[in-house]
Formats: structure tokens, sequence, C-alpha cells
């Protein structure tokens, strides 16, 4: 028996037990898959659980029902990779050997990268909502805010759902709007970046919407330190920006493991490349999802798009053919803009957002970079699809790994 | 669109945000002329930033204000301190390498 060995069962990893499992049926493949977690957090309701738009009851199932029967679930905490050695230790101690290794384990917060970031004010007035705590502390907070100055904020690029603190934003505002406050509140987006976002198509219909819903917008603003006393954050040129409520999303960074496996950059990402999702450093190792360095967003939709690549990859390696060098960084986010209303942004590594449309399993078509209420209609479609078609690796009809052109 | 800039007697091709559109016709002339259109007088610090930006250019690495301050040439403070306004924007223009895109 060969062993084939996933780390993370979270999205990516989740995705890839279930195609591989179905590609090597009854083949001389032992697929094992570990986590130390129980649970599987659906992370894009993470930006919802702060408005009461979903409960924790939503985004939150086991691990176990998503992996398929004939691959083997270890609950455990992974210490360390040996790639050399082809084996990876667990944490407590259990050594299991690999002939392939895919590495899955996905990007979290590191708030304690910035000074006076997880400080006395932590979780009082200074919040993150891209942990499932840090989401349900916030939404205890919201509920009973009497209003005031709110930042929504990104410490450093490159940040999981790049799109998602705008969506914050555009619901804050009409959150507000909904509790007749919304004069009480003023509302400052600060982002490292020049504009509203990454692509210069989508910031300027961004920036648009920013304007309309009257969110000021600060850019090119490089956080150096948050003073707790007088509740500002400061950029290294000195710049200062007050707040009573920051909403702030902390450095992402790839896990402590990849460090302590001296396999990552300064983030813990993995070089990667971006076509084949092999590792750069290591044959028989790939990697999925958020823990890689490729120039792609890192979003379950990306991952979704690529696992269907890395799964053929994978065969070919198998049988000792070469790769297929296909991945084209093919994302495709919804932008949740507020008041029931949506866009919709589709592009690869080298195509920006075009306007025109896009069509949606079970929906139908939807626009691109226009805000309608189908697209949110979609959105929220979109959690039905990630729990039960994407993380089972179901083929969803229309949607192709690379993007139409 | 690209567009003819004169340094000195000599012609190099910018685009519209002023960035260099071939990397070869850099020299530190080039570097000097567009240091001082934004009144930095380049010192040897700057020149050690600038070579060090070049470098990952070579070598396709991405470049981010967390690599550079992680460089050992400079911390982020000094960087700011030498490239007052938007540093990394304008330091790439003056190494004459591209624009960081500034992730996804
Ligand atoms: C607020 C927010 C909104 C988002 N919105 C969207 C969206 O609208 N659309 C979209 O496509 N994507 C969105 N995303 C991004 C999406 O959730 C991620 O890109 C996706 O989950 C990445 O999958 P992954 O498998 O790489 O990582 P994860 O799903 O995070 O899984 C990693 C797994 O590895 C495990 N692990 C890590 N280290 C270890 C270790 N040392 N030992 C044992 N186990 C370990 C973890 O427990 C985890 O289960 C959003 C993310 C956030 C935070």
């Amino acid at each position: 028996m060969k062993r084939l060995l996933i780390l993370g069962a979270g999205t990516a990893g989740t995705m890839m037990a279930n195609h591989l499992s179905h590609e090597l049926k009854n083949k001389d493949w032992e697929i094992t898959i570990v986590d130390e977690q129980i649970k599987h957090y659906y992370q894009p309701g993470y930006l919802f659980l702060p408005f009461d738009i979903y409960e924790p009851k939503d985004i939150v199932k086991y691990i176990e029902e998503f992996i398929p029967k004939g691959v083997k679930l270890i609950k455990s905490k992974i210490d360390i990779i040996h790639p050399k050695e082809n084996r990876v230790t667990l944490s407590g101690g259990e050594q299991l050997p690999y002939d392939i290794l895919i590495i899955a384990t996905g990007a979290s917060i590191a708030p304690e990268e910035i000074s006076g970031m997880k400080d006395k004010e932590w979780q009082r007035s200074v919040f993150d909502f891209y942990t499932f705590e840090g989401a349900l502390a916030l939404r205890n907070k919201l509920r009973k805010w009497e209003g005031g100055k709110l930042v929504v904020h990104i410490t450093e690029m490159p940040i999981k759902c790049p799109v998602a603190p705008l969506e914050f934003a555009f619901l804050a505002d009409s959150y507000f709007k909904s509790k007749n406050m919304r004069d009480l509140v003023e509302i400052t987006y600060v982002t490292p970046l020049s504009g509203a976002f990454t692509k210069p198509k989508a910031t300027k219909a961004l920036d648009h919407l920013l304007e309309e819903k009257n969110i000021h917008l600060e850019t090119d603003f490089a956080i150096e330190h948050i003073n707790n006393e007088n509740k500002t954050i400061v950029d290294y040129s000195g710049r200062e920006i007050s707040f009573d409520l920051l909403v702030t999303v902390p450095t992402n960074k790839g896990d402590e493991l990849i460090a302590r496996s001296g396999m990552g950059d300064e983030l813990n990402y993995i070089p990667t490349h971006k076509a084949t999702l092999q590792s750069k450093n290591y044959d028989n190792v790939f990697v999925l999802g958020d823990a890689s360095d490729i120039p792609a967003s890192k979003a379950g939709s990306v991952a979704h798009f690529a696992a269907e690549i890395l799964t053929e990859n994978i065969l070919r390696f198998m049988k000792g053919e070469s790769l297929k060098a296909e991945f084209d960084g093919h994302a495709n986010c919804f932008i949740e803009t507020g008041n029931g209303k949506a866009l919709l942004i589709d592009f690869n590594y080298t195509h920006e957002p075009e306007e025109g449309s896009f069509p949606f399993p079970g929906i139908g078509p939807l626009s691109l970079l226009k805000e309608t209420r189908i697209n949110h209609m979609g959105k929220l479609a979109f959690r039905w699809i990630y729990w039960n078609m994407l993380l089972k690796g179901t083929h969803i009809p229309f949607v192709s790994g690379s993007m139409q052109e | 669109m690209t567009h003819t800039k004169l340094i000195g007697e000599r012609a190099i091709s910018v685009n519209d945000e002023g960035y260099l559109t071939d990397y070869a016709q850099w020299d530190a002339q080039v570097a000097e002329t567009l240091a001082k259109e934004i009144n930095i007088e380049l010192t040897p610090k700057h020149w050690a930033v600038l070579k060090f930006l070049q470098e990952q250019y070579k070598n396709e690495v991405a470049l981010n204000i967390r690599r550079i301050g992680s460089s050992g040439v400079v911390d982020i403070k000094e960087f700011y301190q030498l490239f007052p306004q938007g540093p990394l924007k304008t330091s790439t223009k003056i190494a004459g390498i591209p624009k960081p895109a500034s992730c996804i």
C-alpha cells in the first residue's frame, strides 16, 4: 500500500479527500487526513455573524460528516513535517510516513504582529471577525453599541478573502440604518492599499459605493501600532486615526507548523508552483488553499477551482507522468454590498474583473460588477453550495476550473 | 500608454504613472532625476534599498513592506523616513522596476 497524507481538514483538505477517494477506489493507495479540530467552520459566515444575519449553528458542522468512508481521519495537532524524510510527526509523537503529501493547513490571524493590538482593548473596543470567537464577540458588542467612530481596518496584505473587510463596512452601513442609528455612526475604511481593492477596475466600482454609503476611505495606511490609551491607530509615517470601535483584520499567516518545518516564507506560506500546485522544493509535496504562496486570492472558490486541477496532477504524479500546468488563479467572489444586494466579480492571475454576466448554478446568470439583489441571493446560496457541493468535491455545472475568456 | 521622458539628453519610456517600462533603460542618473522630482536626495542608504529592490525584482520575488522590513537593509520605520510618501510606490519607481501589484 502506498500512502497519501493530507494535512488539514478545512475547505481545501476536505475537498481533496473527497476527490481522491473517489478517484482511487480500490487502488493501492491509503488516504489519511489529519486535523486538530473536530469542527468545520464555514468561514465566509463570519462576515454575517456579527450582524445577526447568521447564527453559530448555520456555520459550524463536524469535520467527520464531510470525510468520505475509506479515508482515515486522525484528530491531532501536527507537530512537524520532515519533507526530506517523507514523514510527519504528530504532537503526541506518532510518525506518519507518506509517499505523497498534500498540505492544506490554511492561514489564520496573528494579532500579536502589531504592538498594542492584542492588548487591553482586545475584544473591548478592538475586534476581529476572522475567527469564530472574534465574530461572536463582535456580535455581542454591536448588539449594545450606542454609536461613535467605527473604523474598519486591514493590517497588511495578503489576507483571506480580500473583499471581506469592505463587505463588513457595507453591511455595517445597512445594519446601523436598520437600527435607525446610522446618523450616530461615522464609518471609516482604512487600508494599506491605494484604493478600496487590489484590482483597478473593481476598485473604481467599489470606491463609488463607499462614497454613496458615506463611508470615508483612508488609503496607504501601514499600521505601526495601536494606542490603547487614546484609542488610535498609528501608521509608520505618524498618521493617526481615532476610533471608538475598531474592527481590524490582523496580519494573516500560515500555520506555525510550516515555520517549525522550515518550509515557509516570512509569513509561513509555502513556495508553490502557481500552475501545477506542486511545492517548489519537494516533488512529492503539493499545496492547496490558503497555505500556499501562489498569487491568487486566498478564498474557498479558488481552492475549489484549484482542487480539480490538483486532483488530475496527483493522479498523473502517481503514474509517473508529467504534471499538467493549468491553474490560472481563477477566483470568483460575491461582494455583499448591504441592503440585500451584492456584486459578483470573476478574475484570475492575468485578467481583471470585467462587467458582464456569470452563469451560476441553480440561480441563473448573475451580473458581474453590478450591485443586484440576485447576486445577494447567490451569496447566501453559496453557503448551501459550500456544505453540499464544494466540500464534497462535486463538480459544479457550468463552473470550470479555468476562467471563461 | 507609454510616454517618453528625457533624462538629461537621453529619452526613456515610462507608463502613465511614471514607472519605467524597460528596466534596461535604468541607470544611476535616471534614479537621481526621478528622486529629485519628489524632493528626495539619494544617500548611500537609499542606494542600498534600491539595490535590494532590484535584486528582488530580478529574482521575481513579490515585494511588500514586510519583506523590505525583514531584508536586513532597513527596518520599516527607516524605509518610511527614506521615502516618505508611499515608500513602496516611490522606491520602486526610482529603482526602475514595476509598481508592486499589491497582492490579490
Ligand atoms: C471572514 C471571512 C470571509 C470569507 N469569505 C469567503 C467567501 O465569501 N468566499 C470564499 O470563497 N472564501 C471566503 N473566505 C476564505 C475561505 O474561508 C478560505 O480561503 C478557505 O477556508 C481556505 O481553506 P483551507 O483549507 O486552505 O484552510 P482552512 O479551511 O482554514 O483549513 C485549515 C485546517 O487546517 C487545520 N490545521 C492547521 N494547522 C494545523 C496543525 N498544526 N495541526 C492540525 N491541524 C491544523 C485547521 O484546524 C483547519 O481545519 C473567507 C474567509 C474569512 C475569514
